[in-house]
């Protein structure tokens, strides 16, 4: 899912002998084969893990790792396991959530199966330094979609793909940081030309979709063009880092909620009465097809934009989505936002 | 004198619309696609040259409508608005006090809200093409019926045949059944403009507050029938213009006007050679489908690449 394979990367190689493959990106041919052996109403994003799933053990991988949970995420392993030896491959899989917990034992066990060597505290620190690695690529990638419509967007991309394949063959805790400041101080030295009264503009929505720019047909870099300041809450350092205590603090300052709703639903409620507070410009929600938590929180979502006044716009993606469709809208939605600025 | 081009080539028909600096139109074209986006351009081009007088000097081309970028291209065009922001500007300019902007095309219907002179809020058919003019002329084959009659016996009927309406396959299978059980012919005509009120009410204005002046737009409006019926439902007056089809170019055409420079552009298109090629890329497992587009030989883009190959 997006870049976050060069933090897995660098996990597992340190952590564990044996030969790690990079899954290949996210193609048209990895939905292909993924909504091919797929309930047709799955949520898409089981349709492009299944898929990559299978592009990487026809590449020579025996032994997958995954872990997910929070909403009908937190069974896709059962059901792609099952899928998978219907299809006759022979692979390991290590889940690292199972029925909705982590089992750290059963992960001991399961690690030391693939690696007798394998040692925990060894594991810890190395634990701590991917830790690092995502907070810093979420960091620069935030200040990146924060300037991107507004500066030489190529050459932050560029720097920005070096530092992460810098990363991945960083030495240790202090090389990392080396990394990330001397990419990060480049980057920044970069001019931005950004107007004091640009549009601003939210991104919410569920997690896979917006965190993969396939899935979402690159919807960021079409805003960008525009010149529109993009700012996106879900990143993986919120998921694995901040959500806990950042979910707490949204279901008590927003009245909508009570209890959490699965996945993100609930922070994007709260996210949502947060930007109408700060004067967005307009939220753009995304979701897969078929996300039952999102489906929940959509309604109230509406409901505090039409009480605020601001644009809202929601798309659906799914392997069978019209990229034609999804483009005028945005234009509109584009349009509209620029006509209500400048009166 | 300045003159200002909008174009508007939607699937099924195409429409062009000449202004002068005053926004009046001076001249209007409408015909068929035919599937032929480039072709029908240069023919609307022609008619419209025809129409106006030599004094005139055009400054500025907008396009809309589903071939908006491929004839962009083609006419070198200063503007190139999605339908949505097209229509609503159009309108705006001959009923300013417009809240509503009801639109049912050939192959897609939207709505428009509008406050205060702004967009607040719009809506397109995303999944089905039922309740748009496409159904429409495909029933009225099946029937035996020329479309433009429809309208006239929608309105000889006093007791309108329920027809399900959620779906364009439905609808139809609902509407044989009807026909084999023998309801009369003008019950079901009415039923069926009546499903397509029904239909588009309940998908694309779906959970939006509909307000008043209301105006109704696209070639469906020209059907009666169906005015008749979303006069009923809403329950207020619908006003249908005269030049209701023409918005979406007429809209174009103005924001080319806003936006026009020093440039003046050249009528004669008709001898251009213009051409597309397709091909599958094969360097990744994308197998992106590229559409290179060709004028007088020179490649001036490529559309579909996902890597931003040309």
């Amino acid at each position: 899912m997006g870049n976050y394979r060069v933090p897995a990367k660098f996990l597992f190689s340190h952590i564990l002998k044996c030969k790690i493959l990079e899954p290949s990106a996210i193609t048209k041919n990895t939905i292909e084969i993924g909504s091919k052996y797929s309930p047709d109403f799955v949520c898409t994003p089981f349709k492009y893990t299944l898929g990559t799933l299978i592009e990487d053990l026809d590449n020579g991988a025996d032994t997958v790792v995954q872990f997910g949970g929070g909403c009908r995420y937190g069974y896709y392993f059962e059901l792609q396991e099952q899928i998978l030896r219907d299809l006759e491959y022979n692979f390991q899989y290590i889940n690292l959530v199972t029925e909705g917990r982590t089992d750290i034992k059963k992960i001991y066990k399961d690690l030391k199966s693939i690696d007798k060597k394998f040692n925990p505290i060894k594991a810890l620190y190395y634990l701590l330094i991917t830790k690092n690695i995502v907070k810093y690529m979420d960091t620069v990638d935030d200040y990146i979609r924060h300037n991107i419509g507004f500066s030489d967007f190529k050459r932050m991309q560029k720097l920005n793909s070096k530092m992460l394949y810098e990363f991945e063959t960083a030495k240790g805790y202090f090389d990392v940081k080396r990394i990330y400041k001397k990419y990060f101080e480049k980057i920044k030295a970069i001019p931005v030309n950004k107007p004091d009264n640009c549009l601003k503009v939210g991104i919410i929505g569920e997690l896979y979709t917006i965190m993969e720019p396939f899935a979402n047909y690159f919807l960021e870099d079409e805003l960008a063009k525009h010149n529109i300041e993009i700012t996106r809450f879900t990143n993986a350092h919120y998921l694995l880092f901040e959500k806990h205590k950042k979910i707490k603090q949204y279901l008590k300052n927003t009245p909508q909620i009570t209890y959490t709703m699965g996945a993100d639903a609930s922070d994007n409620i709260g996210r949502t009465l947060e930007m109408c507070k700060e004067g967005y410009d307009g939220i753009i929600h995304i979701k897969s097809t078929f996300c039952t938590p999102e489906i929940g929180a959509m309604p109230i979502i509406n409901q505090i934009c039409k009480e605020y006044k601001v644009p809202i716009i929601f798309f659906s993606f799914d392997a069978n989505t019209s990229e034609t469709g999804i483009k005028t809208r945005l234009e509109a939605f584009y349009d509209m936002l620029e006509m209500r600025k400048k009166l | 004198m300045n003159c200002y081009l909008g174009v508007d080539i939607g699937s099924i028909s195409t429409k062009g619309v000449v202004i002068d600096e005053n926004k009046r139109i001076i001249a209007s074209c409408y015909l068929w696609t035919e599937g032929n986006p480039t072709e029908a351009v240069k023919k609307v081009v022609k008619n419209l040259k025809e129409q106006i007088p030599e004094t005139y000097t055009l400054k500025g081309i907008g396009t809309t409508g589903s071939a908006r970028k491929l004839i962009g291209l083609l006419l070198d065009a200063n503007v190139v608005k999605n339908e949505i922001t097209a229509h609503a500007i159009g309108t705006m300019t001959i009923h300013p006090d417009v809240r509503t902007i009801l639109e049912i095309g050939g192959q897609d219907s939207k709505i428009i809200l509008i406050e205060n002179g702004i967009i607040t809020d719009y809506a397109m058919n995303t999944l089905c093409a039922a309740g748009t003019g496409a159904f429409l002329s495909s029933q009225a084959k099946r029937l035996g019926i020329p479309i433009e009659e429809f309208g006239d016996i929608a309105l000889s009927s006093n007791n309108p045949t329920k027809i399900a309406a959620r779906c364009t396959v439905f609808a139809e299978s609902d509407l044989v059944h009807k026909l084999q059980v023998g309801y009369p012919k003008k019950d079901i005509i009415a039923g069926l403009c009546k499903s397509i009120v029904l239909n588009y009410l309940n998908n694309v204005g779906k959970g939006k507050k509909i307000v008043g002046p209301i105006v109704f737009q696209g070639g469906v409006s020209k059907n009666i029938g169906v005015v008749k019926y979303f006069k009923e439902v809403l329950k207020e007056d619908v006003i249908v213009d005269e030049n209701g089809h023409l918005m979406g170019a007429y809209g174009v055409a103005i924001l080319s006007h806003k936006t026009a420079t020093d440039k003046v552009y050249s009528w004669d298109i008709a001898n251009i050679k213009f051409e597309t090629k397709g091909m599958e890329c094969n360097e990744c497992s994308n197998n992106c489908e590229l559409l290179r587009i060709y004028k007088d030989n020179v490649l001036i883009e490529t559309t579909g690449s996902k890597c931003g190959k040309e």
